[in-house]
């Protein structure tokens, strides 16, 4: 007896031990970040632009802007898409059509970023003959579609019945239903999850290597190459130079700020009820 | 508010900065720090051209090229015939400066300069030579200690000019190498780590201790990094700096397309792992404000562009070789 | 000859009556808008497979299946074998997921069964956000704290212990496959726990108190009877977490050591797929080397497909044992 007690005390030792390290991650990592990336902020990284490999300073404002465009793209393309899927999944649709659209969504959903970068560059960058931060921007909305599908269905379905029926017997079409009742019942859901999925994306590297590509100066309009901060993170901390470093920490710390951020945003102060299933 | 506020950044999104000329280009990361320093300098004096160019390797200079997407290439190794045939439109070869590629290593308790053979090389990076205190090391380096450790090989991971000057001097000078390996931007190494752009062999050779890579001069010195002495066909143990760089370029005899190599020069003050970097041009440029653009840039690159390349040690071009170029520029349509 | 035709007329003006009725409420326009919205979908993903298809021909057509024994990868000479990519792929998520499942699964034991629910729901929070730190900051992290790390203290410490075995021989360089594992594992964590959590809470209380009941230990309740009844589910966590770690691009490129050998120690450098077509996809000067390198994502494409795929009935297995799961 004494033996199974023992078992259980050190196991539950084991398992808060094993918490204990999972959770401990993120605030090692938040705290490196914060001390590393932290000295290096200052107001040059937000405002001035890359200078001359191996000379100190600059700053990385080209890039900061660059993932603001890639994410306005991302909404105006992926997120409409995604969020009228959704809306066609949960409201309307019978039986084999819906199921087709799930699966791919699915299918989607698993690809790996890569790979939706060589798709973006076959049908982007390809036919346009250059880089640009459109087809970063297409990219990025691919990988956005399916979770933005997936939450906007999930929450409307968990509107109740009772709304829709209700809405109809005082004699309103579907549409005008979904649209004037349905859909902002569901809307806190909706914008979770479509936060999160944006916020995912903006963190990607490897779709926008051969789409976006990168550009030592500012890209005006959609048909140049931009500068991202993941991609700059990524050129900036293989390469030898401390300066360089210095800045890919801190724009390091500005991204998982951005994710965090955008993170617990959507959870706790929009959803505090639960957050949408991954 | 909201729907003028959301206008307004569409129209900037949208639109276009007037006047402003873009180039892209893309290539060699050999001469990057040289080609972002004239771009900068060269937008400086003219603010309505902006030359944007990313340092992905010469492989992938030349690939983006043939795809279109950039306007210009950079490449260390001159294409060959076979790669000219896929281009669209004939690409023209335009030196800019000459560097050299140099063994960086970083070795506990050794920081002075250490002579390299080129059958030491071959070795190391044949994998067959595996310690820092190996015979074929030692015996170029009387007097110094070295550690018994093993050598960690460095190499590029990616598509990279500076592979084919550092493999091409060593097809010239170990029929080993050149039979089991040979030449190019992407090889079947034999041993060591991968590691993307010069950047990221000298940024892994200065972190990891033991190790041994080949850079452009210029990424050793701005990193405060160890190069050693290569032995020239001559014989001789030479340092990579301007002086030798130089007297490899002159010692070129420079075809009129300008696709030569002058690794394992002749001359005793040689350096013997030295190449010239070229731009690659296409012939036939549709878009006038580019060509102008490119030839201007071009031009000023062969001029006021020579005088800087001191300063980022990388050797000027000779002046016969300037003065054949600056008539090649009429090629460009 | 008029009357049938002005029959099908009036059918037809009927229909269309009809037609222009519907249209005006707006339903079946609704319905069609968002049908093709919903569509795009389907489209995009087929498009996607056809693309990858036919732009890996040029490679599948010279290489056949040797594609997926060869072990040289030789751009200059036109040869491409995949084995080393897959090995290095394949090697470094088993070697993660021998890692993350045991940590994470002791972590979603102890959140699901040990520890008061609003201690295991912020402590779940914290830990879902790991999730959203972004594959490029491992890499950073892995680079200048994890790398220094392997080479001066965990891999020599591994060398001195077990060093004999062929698992742990060879130059200690602090890049390479191991050290890929360790970064994906830590990035797999939240998956594994945060799925295992929700199939352990899914397990009917009746089950736990049964075995309370005859006299276990909460630990013997939670090891012999929650965790067996929950299997499926925390096997579909992870076939998704090895989903995902098949597809780790950013992270494991700046650890890997990119070297394209099959090596039996664990701290030699590898190469992944992923990493491989971050590296040489701009500049693949070569159509074949291009091809392959197509031909490679497609293989990444397909062995994701499989896996996520499996995660998904393992899902539609537990529903119809009746253990609900979200």
């Amino acid at each position: 007896m004494i033996w199974r007690k023992l078992v259980n005390f050190v196991m539950l030792g084991v398992t808060a031990l094993c918490t204990l390290l999972t959770v401990s991650v993120l605030f090692f990592i938040l705290g490196y970040l914060l001390f590393h990336g932290g000295r290096a902020l200052s107001w040059d990284f937000f405002t001035k632009l890359p200078t001359p490999v191996g000379e100190s300073g600059g700053g990385m404002a080209n890039a900061i802007v660059g993932t603001g465009k890639l994410l306005l793209i991302t909404v105006l393309i992926g997120v409409p898409i995604g969020f009228l899927g959704g809306v066609y999944l949960s409201e309307f649709g019978g039986k084999t059509f819906p199921f087709f659209v799930r699966y791919m969504t699915d299918l989607l959903n698993g690809v790996p970023s890569i790979v939706i970068g060589i798709f973006a560059y076959a049908l982007v960058v390809m036919p346009m003959k250059h880089f640009s931060a459109l087809a970063g921007g297409v990219a990025l909305s691919i990988m956005v579609i399916p979770i933005t599908i997936r939450s906007t269905e999930q929450f409307l379905r968990a509107v109740p019945d009772s709304l829709r029926e209700g809405a109809l017997a005082l004699g309103a079409s579907q549409w005008k239903t979904i649209a004037t009742v349905v859909i902002p019942a569901g809307m806190r859901g909706i914008l979770t999850g479509t936060i999160l999925g944006v916020a995912r994306v903006a963190g990607e590297t490897a779709p926008l290597l051969f789409t976006a590509f990168s550009n030592r100066y500012w890209s005006p309009g959609l048909n140049q190459p931009t500068a991202s901060l993941p991609v700059m993170v990524y050129t900036y901390a293989v390469a030898p130079y401390e300066d360089w470093h210095r800045q890919a920490w801190a724009a390091g710390l500005v991204l998982l700020a951005l994710m965090l951020a955008a993170n617990i945003a959507a959870r706790v102060v929009i959803s505090p009820k639960g957050a949408p299933s991954a | 508010m909201r729907t003028s506020l959301l206008a307004l950044c569409l129209i900037a999104l949208v639109a276009s900065a007037s006047g402003q000329t873009m180039l892209n280009g893309a290539g060699a990361t050999f001469p990057y720090p040289i080609y972002s320093k004239w771009f900068d300098e060269f937008h400086k004096l003219h603010p309505d051209v902006q030359i944007n160019y990313q340092a992905i390797g010469s492989g992938g200079g030349i690939r983006q090229l043939e795809a279109g997407t950039v306007d210009f290439g950079a490449s260390d190794q001159p294409m060959n015939d076979e790669q000219l045939k896929k281009q669209k439109t004939a690409v023209l070869h335009f030196p800019t400066v000459a560097g050299a590629v140099v063994p960086t290593y970083n070795v506990t308790g050794v920081a002075r300069d250490l002579n390299f053979t080129p059958e030491a090389l071959a070795g190391i990076f044949l994998g067959q030579v595996k310690n820092w205190n190996a015979p074929e090391i030692a015996k170029a380096n009387p007097g110094v200690k070295l550690p018994s450790a093993e050598i960690v090989v460095v190499h590029r991971s990616d598509g990279s000019g500076t592979t084919f000057i550092w493999t091409d001097f060593l097809s010239k000078t170990s029929p080993e190498w050149k039979s089991a390996v040979g030449s190019g931007t992407s090889v079947n190494w034999p041993a060591g780590l991968g590691a993307k752009g010069n950047e990221g062999v000298a940024g892994l050779v200065k972190q990891t201790p033991n190790s041994l890579g080949y850079v452009e001069l210029i990424y050793a010195i701005q990193n405060d990094m160890a190069y050693g002495r290569v032995r020239n066909a001559a014989g001789k143990f030479i340092k990579a700096d301007l002086s030798s760089v130089t007297a490899a370029a002159a010692a070129a005899k420079v075809p009129d397309d300008f696709r030569v190599s002058i690794t394992n020069a002749e001359g005793k003050d040689a350096y013997p792992i030295a190449s010239f970097t070229w731009l690659l041009i296409p012939d036939k440029i549709d878009d006038a404000k580019k060509k102008e653009a490119i030839v201007e840039m071009l031009k000023w690159a062969l001029g006021p562009g020579q005088k800087m390349t001191a300063a980022l040690h990388y050797a000027a071009l000779p002046s016969n070789v300037v003065s054949k170029e600056l008539k090649a520029i009429s090629k460009i349509q | 000859m008029a009357a049938p035709t002005a029959g099908l007329a009036g059918g037809a003006a009927g229909w269309v009556r009809a037609l222009i009725g519907r249209l005006k409420t707006g339903d079946a326009a609704a319905h069609t808008a968002a049908a093709m919205f919903a569509a795009i979908i389907p489209v995009a993903t087929v498009l996607l497979v056809t693309e990858l298809w036919n732009r890996s021909a040029l490679a599948r057509h010279k290489f056949g299946f040797s594609f997926f024994t060869g072990q040289v990868w030789d751009p200059i000479a036109g040869q491409f074998g995949a084995l080393p990519f897959i090995y290095g792929t394949v090697i470094t998520s088993l070697v993660a997921l021998l890692i993350a499942v045991p940590l994470g699964l002791g972590a979603a034991i102890f959140l699901a069964e040990m520890a008061p629910p609003r201690i295991s729901d912020a402590l779940t929070f914290v830990i879902e956000l790991l999730a959203a730190v972004p594959s490029v900051i491992f890499g950073l992290l892995g680079i200048f704290v994890l790398v220094p790390f392997m080479r001066e203290v965990a891999q020599p410490f591994l060398m001195k212990t077990l060093g004999y075995l062929p698992l742990f021989s060879g130059p200690n360089y602090g890049v390479g496959v191991l050290t890929a594992s360790v970064v994906l594992a830590i990035m797999l964590l939240p998956f594994i726990v945060s799925i295992s959590r929700e199939a352990l809470l899914a397990v009917p209380r009746d089950q736990r108190e049964a075995a309370l009941a005859v006299g276990s230990t909460r630990w013997e309740a939670v090891s012999k009877v929650v965790v067996p009844y929950a299997r499926l589910g925390i096997i579909s966590s992870v076939f998704l977490a090895l989903a995902r770690a098949l597809g780790e691009t950013m992270a494991v490129t700046m650890v890997i050591g990119n070297n394209p050998k099959i090596s039996a120690s664990l701290l030699a450098p590898g190469y992944s797929i992923a990493s491989v077509i971050a590296n040489e996809f701009t500049e693949a000067t070569d159509d074949l080397h291009l091809s392959a390198l197509i031909e490679l994502g497609l293989v990444l494409f397909l062995l994701t497909i499989v896996f996520n795929g499996l995660a998904r009935l393992m899902v539609l297995a537990t529903t119809r044992r009746g253990t609900a799961h979200p």
